[in-house]
């Protein structure tokens, strides 16, 4: 051990890679889920194809998990990796523009053969110098197949299984590469096998012997050190991902506001897990229908919100499109709905399991008539908490429907969240029609706020027939009267605008006197955060206005775009936000924009910047 | 429930103060005023009575309802009602929808959720053609009518809506014709006590774009000879003078004339709306003229478990069992560390 050099780091990258049944995933989790553990801010994220088992060893197949940990100002997955784990040679060629100088790949020697170098389109038998890496980066061989196998000699299991187990070695020596105890996770792997006693015992045995592998060899490389965080507000934390903290944030707003919570949904990547999440939660009484379709995942939804629950449908782009016209329902009804659109790569299909942020102007415009929704986003996978909690309330006082944008990558990803309790959130008060109020017409509002009375069916007095028809603003029966059917549409449109008195003000980030702006939205804040601090600390000037809250925009938008020369929006599309402050904010704005799937690089973004402080 | 409290209503309690608008002479009346008279006898009061439609002319009944009304988007009736009556199973829940609402447009919606069996009752408008949009053949309509959109002559093959409802696995279809109001009370009511999705296809006629469809059926003259009243329990006797009765003949259903070559009642078959096994049930339902008589009433009638109450007994089951009773007790029971 001795001889062996420990090097202390701010904060590190890794990534797993292999076949998409090589258990990446668990992995990577294990290891981001330890470290926290041990004090460090993570941030994950999951990149794994849409094909659930391509040919094994194929470049289709490669599933990846990358963590960055560190001690301070995690905000993204990172971009490169300081250290890649490959598990076969298609995983090491799609991920090997992904590792940084100087960095280490550790790979499976077993599976780096012949014929599996075949199998990943290289055309010699070293995929290192074909790929032009064997001088920049450290490699650690390690026969993880065979290790495996001779770890679980004696084990009573099929070899197939036992190499099942070979992730878990491939974890021992990370752990043992950054100085993490085991014990931590073989914490985890009894919470997840507890009830597989010969499982868990075999990917104990397997982990332990990989940490003793590296311990023992004195593999010439060093070993890290990562320092522990000192900036989070002191608490109990865990990492959650994108998709389960949007579904908490529903339950703990249905217990807020005193109803139940009610899920209309139709499975779809990468939104599935939410619906999957909320019907665990039995125990908490929230209804689960699984529905036929998009359509009626949201109008079954809608149903349940006209019965009077706090009702929500979970989606994609592609549901989102089919779910359009029950929206407008929503706007036209006065109903509170929220709709969580987990975008992913489009149009029609697309990239379903990768992410980009192109469904702005659809959760905007895209419905017929005047049909004004309230537009919200996440930052973070945490913050979906926030954000579904958020959206809820906003719903639910506001009688209207409240579209949360995610995306893939805050979906799948994770972060640290400080544990909430529930008095510690705002209270939710629906706009229930009070007693007193029996006989009250389906469109009677609250004329500051235009808010609709909820009416809710089972109580007497309050009878009332609702529907997408355009209704007179005094009697709420049916009408075709033009001077009605204008003043309905403002008196919508006056609603959500009305909104931007309680949601929270644009706040600008970085240095105030800025000679550049950078704007951005939803799950993008954590590249563009990362790279103005890094622009200011090289002793530029540079500051980020990041919005959640789009539809409405915050009060303050105009007066915070208009103090800066120089403004760029950013973000995963090919301008959506752009167009639509243009058309909110009228002024010059600059672009950049990616769509290729995947998050921005900081690296991308600080050269972009660079270029236009020039 | 203490039945002495229950209130007594008329059909007037259940009407709304909105003029109705359909169409002189159109059927859709006489099965609002059945509609309402089985609410009344139903006895449940308005505010617990929810009415949920797509779109179409008979989708515009919510409105003249005195209860909760919903007046929804073409085809997402059977959706919207799913949700309003398994957000509060304490509803009686009406979905009001036509042939082309619920066949076309809403024909996903419609089977699943006669699969699911929600307890919701399903009154199918059925006069095999779009009125609202003005005369378009619907999916019902016979092959080779004329209609706006077939002038030559539709070449579709039409939906049965008993088929289908069959098809789904519905637990309960009946039938009625506008104009027999007796048989069409009779057989709502049985639906509207149907726990499960009661599907009850009425058929209707249009004044303006297929008057007449149902004719040879209405005619005051003819109407018993061509329809069979199925009740369960009792033979399956029709005709003006009751004469007529349905027998099985091998594995088909024939007509017998009682009195005639030594038939008698006890020839005849007994209904058994209850019956898990559709087969005949089917038959019955599927029955045309002017060979056999049309069946309406109560044709399937069975009870299982409807998916509103499954989920009622599911969560309260997992709520017996579980350790998390609260929010904070599912915050506490993550993977968690001090930091």
């Amino acid at each position: 051990m001795s001889n062996i050099k420990t090097t202390e780091l701010e904060n590190v990258v890794v990534r797993f890679t292999g076949d998409s049944g090589d258990g990446m995933q668990l992995t990577g989790t294990l290891f981001s889920n330890l470290s926290a553990i041990l004090g460090n801010e993570i941030s994950t994220f999951p990149d794994f194809p849409s094909e659930i088992r391509a040919p094994q060893g194929t470049l289709g197949g490669v599933s990846g998990f990358q963590v960055h940990l560190g001690a301070s100002k995690i905000y993204t997955p990172g971009d490169e990796a300081d250290v890649l784990v490959a598990m076969n040679p298609a995983a090491l060629k799609v991920n090997a523009d992904g590792i940084k100088k100087g960095g280490v790949l550790i790979f499976d020697e077993d599976s780096f053969k012949k014929s599996d170098f075949e199998k990943a389109g290289f055309k010699t038998e070293n995929p290192f110098e074909e790929l032009n890496i064997s001088d920049t980066i450290q490699l650690i061989p390690a026969a993880l197949s065979t290790l495996t196998q001779s770890s679980l000699e004696g084990f009573d299991m099929d070899n197939k299984t036992v190499l099942r187990s070979k992730n878990m070695f491939a974890l021992g020596l990370i752990c043992w590469l950054f100085n993490r105890p085991i014990d931590q996770a073989i914490h985890f792997l009894t919470n997840k096998f507890g009830k597989k006693p010969s499982v868990l015992q075999a990917n104990v045995k397997v982990l332990t012997d990989g940490f003793n592998y590296g311990n023992n060899l004195h593999l010439s490389v060093s070993t890290y050190t990562i320092e522990k965080s000192h900036e989070l507000p002191k608490g109990k934390y865990t990492s959650i991902s994108g998709n389960k903290a949007a579904a908490w944030g529903l339950i703990a707003a249905s217990k807020k506001a005193g109803l139940e919570l009610f899920l209309g949904s139709y499975p779809i990547t990468p939104a599935t897990d939410i619906m999957q999440e909320l019907a665990l939660r039995k125990d908490l009484g929230v209804k689960v229908v699984q529905a036929e379709d998009e359509i009626a995942g949201i109008t079954i939804a809608l149903g349940a919100s006209f019965a009077g629950q706090l009702a929500a449908t979970s989606t994609s782009g592609p549901g989102l499109a089919l779910k359009s016209e029950a929206i407008g329902l929503a706007v036209m009804a006065e109903l509170p709905l929220v709709i969580i659109d987990v975008m992913r790569g489009g149009p029609s299909t697309g990239l379903p399991t990768k992410t980009e942020q192109t469904d702005l102007l659809q959760a905007l415009y895209g419905r017929n008539g005047e049909s004004p929704a309230v537009v919200i986003a996440a930052n973070t996978p945490a913050d979906c908490f926030h954000y579904a909690f958020m959206a809820s309330k906003i719903a639910l006082e506001h009688m209207t429907p409240v579209i949360l944008l995610t995306d893939s990558y805050l979906g799948n990803g994770t972060s640290l969240w400080k544990l909430p309790k529930l008095n510690e959130l705002p209270e939710i008060k629906p706009n229930f029609a009070k007693p007193g109020m029996e006989g009250l017409r389906v469109t009677a509002r609250d004329e500051v706020s235009k808010v609709r009375y909820w009416t809710i069916p089972g109580i007497k007095g309050f009878e009332q027939r609702n529907g997408g028809l355009e209704k007179d603003y005094s009697t709420g029966a049916l009408s075709t009267d033009p001077v009605n059917h204008q003043k309905m549409v403002d008196t919508r449109n006056e609603k959500i605008e009305y909104i931007n008195n309680f949601i929270p003000e644009l706040k600008v980030e970085g240095n105030e006197k800025a000679e550049l702006l950078v704007v951005g939205w939803g799950s993008t804040h954590g590249h563009l955060m990362t790279a103005v601090n890094a622009m200011n600390k090289k002793g530029n000037k540079i500051a980020l206005a990041h919005f959640n809250y789009i539809n409405p925009l915050p009060k303050n938008t105009e007066e915070v775009i208009k103090r800066f020369k120089k403004v760029v929006v950013c973000e995963l599309n090919s301008g959506q936000f752009a167009t639509y402050l243009r058309s909110k904010v009228p002024g010059e704005y600059l672009q950049f924009n990616k769509v290729q799937g995947q998050p921005f690089t900081v690296t991308e973004l600080e050269e972009h910047f660079e270029g236009l402080l020039k | 429930m203490d039945t002495s409290i229950i209130q007594q209503y008329t059909a007037k309690d259940f009407k709304s103060d909105q003029y109705v608008r359909w169409c002189p002479g159109c059927g859709d009346y006489a099965v609002l005023n059945t509609l309402q008279k089985v609410m009344a006898e139903l006895g449940v009061p308005p505010h617990e009575t929810a009415v949920i439609s797509g779109i179409g002319c008979s989708s515009r009944l919510p409105y003249y309802i005195s209860g909760y009304g919903f007046h929804s988007i073409h085809g997402r009736g059977a959706a919207v009602a799913t949700g309003v009556k398994v957000a509060n199973p304490k509803l009686t829940v009406w979905q009001i929808t036509g042939d082309g609402d619920c066949l076309a447009i809403g024909g996903n919606h419609f089977i699943h959720s006669v699969r699911r069996n929600v307890d919701i009752n399903v009154i199918l408008f059925n006069n095999q053609i779009y009125g609202l949009t003005k005369g378009q053949y619907s999916p019902t309509t016979k092959k080779g009518y004329v209609t706006k959109s077939s002038p030559f002559g539709t070449i579709e093959r039409p939906f049965r809506p008993a088929e289908l409802t069959f098809g789904a696995r519905g637990t309960f279809f009946g039938r009625t014709l506008d104009v027999d109001l007796k048989s069409a009370q009779m057989t709502i009511l049985a639906a509207a006590k149907h726990k499960g999705t009661s599907v009850v296809e009425t058929l209707v006629n249009c004044v303006i774009f297929n008057d007449g469809a149902h004719n040879w059926l209405s005619e005051k003259e003819t109407r018993y000879d061509r329809l069979v009243i199925l009740e369960h329990g009792k033979p399956m006797i029709f005709g003006k003078n009751n004469d007529k009765g349905l027998a099985l003949d091998g594995m088909q259903l024939k007509i017998v004339t009682l009195g005639e070559n030594g038939v008698t009642e006890n020839d005849v078959l007994i209904h058994d709306a209850h019956c898990e096994d559709s087969t005949l049930q089917l038959k019955l339902a599927m029955m045309e003229g002017p060979e056999f008589p049309i069946a309406v009433g109560v044709i399937r009638d069975v009870e299982t478990e409807s998916y509103d109450e499954a989920m009622t007994n599911q969560i309260a089951e997992i709520q017996a069992k579980s350790k998390i009773k609260t929010f904070d007790d599912l915050i506490d029971s993550c993977e968690q560390w001090e930091m």
